[in-house]
């Protein structure tokens, strides 16, 4: 699964990019969400509070309960601050 | 006819006016969003902006196509700049033609309303303290909510 992250998500991450292989358990945004967090103490903080960050599936905005599959392009990142 | 750029450059307002007019224009309402110095002692150095590319084009193209089918407007130009911005520099752009001006006024409002909530662009304010990511305001989504067009993200 190809995952982007932007903003403060990415300074916490490290990285703005990884292609991971998720196990069979991981079926939503949030479920991802929690699997990520283990990864890294960056991703610990960058998931800290998941009230805080936003996602998009396939460059599409998606609530937390979205399902997701290894195809899909997910991105993590802070409400958005443009204009 | 839509136009949507993101782009590093400054961009020219007076072409990007000429650019939207033609003979069936009577109206043109434009918006300029610039780089404000918004820190308790005035010492913003920079605004970094940072956008999702590709998500941030469509997003933009939805917001104006949204505007096209509630208003009667010709033309569109969404610019909305990237990269490392100076306080006073111009941030983003936003033109709706039209034959006439109510349509122009509303449009314009309503894709600057959901460009602040709907399209996927971060702000980093550096001043002499450091640099710290730009937190989303209250007030944008309210701003959004006015409209009661169609349902919220």
């Amino acid at each position: 699964m190809k995952i982007y992250y932007f903003a403060w998500v990415r300074d916490y991450i490290g990285y703005p990019y990884e292609d991971i292989s998720c196990p069979k358990t991981v079926k939503t945004i949030e479920q991802l969400a929690q699997h990520l967090k283990d990864q890294s103490d960056g991703h610990r903080r960058a998931f800290q509070d998941l009230s805080s960050i936003r996602a998009a599936k396939n460059q599409k905005f998606v609530a937390n309960d979205s399902e997701v599959s290894d195809t899909d392009e997910v991105a993590f990142f802070p409400p958005v601050t443009g204009g | 006819m839509i136009k949507i750029s993101i782009q590093n450059e400054e961009f020219d307002v007076t072409a990007e006016i000429k650019q939207l007019s033609s003979k069936s224009i009577g109206a043109i309402a434009t918006f300029s969003g610039m780089v404000r110095d918004g820190s308790k002692d005035s010492s913003l150095i920079s605004l970094t902006l940072e956008h999702y590319p590709g998500m941030s084009e469509a997003a933009l193209e939805e917001i104006a196509q949204k505007a096209k089918k509630e208003w009667s407007i010709d033309s569109i130009t969404i610019v909305h700049r990237v990269g490392r911005l100076k306080p006073e520099e111009m941030i983003v752009f936003v033109g709706c033609a039209s034959a006439h001006r109510h349509a122009a006024f509303d449009g314009c409002q309503y894709i600057m309303d959901y460009l602040k909530t709907d399209a996927p662009f971060w702000k980093a304010e550096e001043t002499k303290d450091g640099t710290t990511w730009v937190s989303e305001r209250e007030n944008d989504k309210a701003a959004k909510r006015r409209w009661h067009l169609e349902e919220s993200n």
